[in-house]
């Protein structure tokens, strides 16, 4: 392709990526280095019914539309915010670190802190969540491959429901079955005779429970990505390794999976980013007791009455630079895969 | 099923059909707001208004779309309904109007109460008052000779005998969702144990102090006679257990009073024996461990002259008098209204106000304080760490939020 006519074709693709990738990027960036400026607070006679007029403290509002026009970014804090308790929390790290007598006790603070809270449960989500969905996805796609013809399409279509169920909805549906009065809640209290045995109570069940959810949810995108790429497998190759007298799991483990092997990176690549990124299930879940993750904290601080902007932002930055840690091992294979072909 | 929803339709239409009187506007009117039967009912009578267009939004998420919905020039809502923890937001970002002008000018109806003024000036229009207050099953009492708690201190004793009865195995209600239930729970018993959240005049926390450590270890004990589950049961989910009769005390909201025997599905034992009571104090202090709330509309500030003037006309018809001679419209909420008299759904909150029960602060901080609580109390229900710890952590999350938003230094 001749230069001119590739950047004819690149260009239009190239603006949108700038509009809707590195624009917002930039956007957070910034705003996660400003802060709002100084409140400039007064003391105000508050009347309100059935309590009287009281003394209140309130903003001073000329004072702040002043300080909002000359500098409408807000005041330059650098990174103030990304060391702050809310995120990384560096001071507070150090002291724990020199208060600390072994790595138990540092752990045990340490999992004090939102961030490091956050990023515990995040992690073991992600880890456990990610294999467990390309294994059982993998699983389902060979099983479904070997049925008959007949009734192929309708095992698909209903293996892919779950996938099809809007996150949020599919979260609620499980929480009000694992409520201590629904269907599962109740069941398990009957099996285990114990009326105050609750999975919603303990953080060890509800993590269990959102990890049991997240391949419930993913498995058959797995499943569909895998299940296409079966139907690329050549045949011949099959006929030979049984012609070589390979079993069922040789013909798996040396035909089938070194032929799905790109596959599985893909699927392995997109599900890091969307588990590390954990956050309808917790909100589906009710489970900000017991899990949190930085989707959540961004939320929680956009929502409600305190609009932590600044906070957002940081946590937003935290999550690329989360999600670039995770995907590392992954793109250097992409690309070393990617240089070879091309030499 | 048709012939329901037409009865729907009907009762709704008659509502704001009654609440309409001659009432002509000459602009766009948008309202946001609470979904709550009283302001369902606000709305409606605004709507009835005609000559322009009045659109509603009442959900419960009202108060993440009302800042960003007036922080346009033009805002996209000429209103917002608000409480006394809501307005503070609107005024943080100076997205609403004074009102003096216009409640000179068609203020009429209004008595001196309603007025919330700030700084001399009124900033909202008060039109109900709230508080949390003892909710219970006065058949259950009865049967094991308990009397109707006055304390905190004898709920527990009655949660007691109820579970040893073998009545009900949690026999306690509470609103203690991780987040601003629980956040709003701690405020009232913080309170009540005589604490105050900030020094006084600043932003500076003072929530771990001996108040702070009572109130958690009091929630800590209600919590042991609540559904296992409770950290995820907001008012809502707490009512349905009330209305199946799985619990028989609770401390409720009081504008949700008249609808716990009237909603669907309420059994007659709930129906015939619910009551209610004034909040309960608790560690054998007088300040009633609750907080008292109104409930009122504002004028957006990005809008023109006349939208504001339409505005106020209708929302002025949404809380007209003449509502207050409907028996239904009387009992949905403590009505601060010219011309309304109480119901029984209203004990509670009046109660509430005899007891000089603290109002809600009106504080810029208070929003940063209540989410840094909802955050960081799950951890000591759980049972995870200590009163202290949980308390420390408040204070540290609430001063990192508190520093970014330029409150403290």
């Amino acid at each position: 392709m001749k230069h001119s006519t590739f950047i004819l074709f690149f260009t239009p693709t190239a603006l949108a990526m700038v509009l809707f990738i590195a624009f917002p990027i930039v956007s957070v960036l910034v705003q996660s280095v400003h802060a709002p400026h100084k409140a400039v607070l007064v003391e105000v006679e508050t009347c309100t019914p059935l309590v009287g007029c009281t003394k209140e403290t309130s903003i001073d509002q000329e004072a702040t539309r002043e300080l909002r026009e000359q500098k409408p970014l807000g005041r330059f804090i650098g990174l103030e915010i990304f060391s702050d308790r809310g995120h990384l929390a560096i001071s507070e790290v150090k002291e724990i670190w020199s208060g600390s007598k072994n790595f138990k006790e540092f752990f045990k603070k340490i999992g004090n802190l939102p961030f490091y809270r956050a990023m515990a449960f995040t992690l073991t989500f992600t880890f456990i969540v990610t294999p467990l969905v390309v294994i059982v996805g993998f699983l389902v796609a060979l099983n479904v491959n070997a049925l008959h013809e007949k009734i192929k399409g309708i095992v698909v279509f209903f293996s892919l429901l779950p996938f099809v169920i809007t996150p949020l909805i599919g979260a609620l549906v499980l929480f009000w079955m694992i409520d201590s009065r629904g269907v599962l809640g109740s069941a398990i209290q009957w099996i285990f005779s114990d009326p105050n045995l609750s999975l919603k109570a303990s953080t060890g069940l509800m993590w269990i429970s959102l990890i049991v959810y997240g391949v419930w949810h993913a498995a058959p995108f797995a499943f569909v990505i895998f299940y296409a790429g079966l139907q690329t497998l050549p045949t011949d190759q099959l006929e030979a390794a049984q012609i070589d007298g390979a079993t069922r799991t040789q013909q798996v483990r040396y035909v089938v999976l070194p032929h799905l092997m790109p596959l599985v990176s893909f699927v392995a690549l997109i599900q890091l980013m969307d588990n590390f990124r954990v956050f309808e299930p917790i909100v589906g879940f009710n489970a900000d007791a017991h899990a949190q993750s930085l989707s959540w904290f961004i939320f929680n601080d956009l929502g409600g009455e305190t609009r932590q902007f600044s906070s957002a932002s940081a946590t937003s930055v935290l999550t690329i630079i989360g999600v670039t840690i995770l995907l590392l091992p992954v793109l250097r294979r992409t690309w070393r895969d990617f240089m070879e072909k091309s030499t | 099923m048709n012939s329901k929803i037409f009865s729907i339709v009907g009762a709704l239409s008659l509502t704001a059909f009654s609440a309409a009187q001659a009432c002509e506007i000459g602009a766009r009117v948008s309202v946001v707001g609470n979904e709550f039967p009283a302001i369902q009912t606000v709305g409606a009578g605004a709507a009835a208004c005609t000559g322009a267009e009045v659109s509603t939004n009442l959900t419960a998420d009202h108060q993440k779309i009302n800042v960003p919905g007036m922080q346009g020039n033009p805002a996209e809502y000429t209103s917002a309904i608000v409480a006394n923890s809501s307005i503070v937001a609107l005024m943080n970002e100076d997205v609403i109007r004074p009102l003096d002008d216009l409640v000179a000018k068609y203020g009429g109806d209004l008595q001196s109460s309603q007025l919330i003024k700030v700084n001399g000036k009124i900033m909202a229009v008060a039109f109900m008052a709230n508080a949390q207050h003892l909710m219970y099953r006065k058949d259950v009492l009865a049967d094991l000779g308990i009397s109707v708690p006055k304390t905190y201190e004898e709920m527990l004793a009655a949660a007691e005998k109820i579970r040893a009865s073998g009545k009900m195995q949690n026999p306690v209600g509470g609103a203690y969702k991780a987040g601003w239930n629980l956040a709003q729970e701690f405020n009232n018993m913080f309170l009540g144990y005589g604490g105050s959240h900030f020094e006084s005049g600043s932003a500076n926390p003072s929530i771990n102090s001996e108040a702070g450590v009572n109130a958690l270890n009091m929630m800590k004990a209600l919590s042991e006679y609540m559904n296992p589950d409770f950290l995820t049961h907001d008012s809502n989910v707490t009512n349905a257990e009330y209305r199946a009769g799985n619990i028989a005390l609770l401390n409720m909201w009081g504008s949700r009073a008249s609808s716990q025997t009237t909603a669907e599905g309420v059994t007659d034992a709930v129906k015939n024996g619910h009551a209610i009571a004034g909040p309960m104090t608790v560690g054998g202090g007088s300040t009633a461990a609750s907080t008292l709330w109104w409930d009122g509309w504002t004028v957006a500030k990005n809008i023109s002259d006349a939208e504001a003037e339409a505005t106020f006309i209708a929302m002025m018809n949404g809380i007209s008098p003449s509502m207050m001679s409907d028996e239904n419209i009387r009992t949905q909420a403590v009505w601060l209204i010219d011309g309304y008299t109480p119901t029984d759904a209203a004990i509670g909150v009046f109660e509430a106000a005899k007891m000089g029960t603290t109002p809600y602060p009106m504080l810029p901080y208070m929003g940063l304080m209540h989410t840094a609580l909802g955050a960081e109390l799950p951890d000591f229900m759980q049972g995870k760490e200590s009163a202290e710890q949980a308390l420390a952590d408040v204070e540290a999350a609430y001063i990192a939020a508190a520093k970014e938003k330029g409150y403290l230094n």
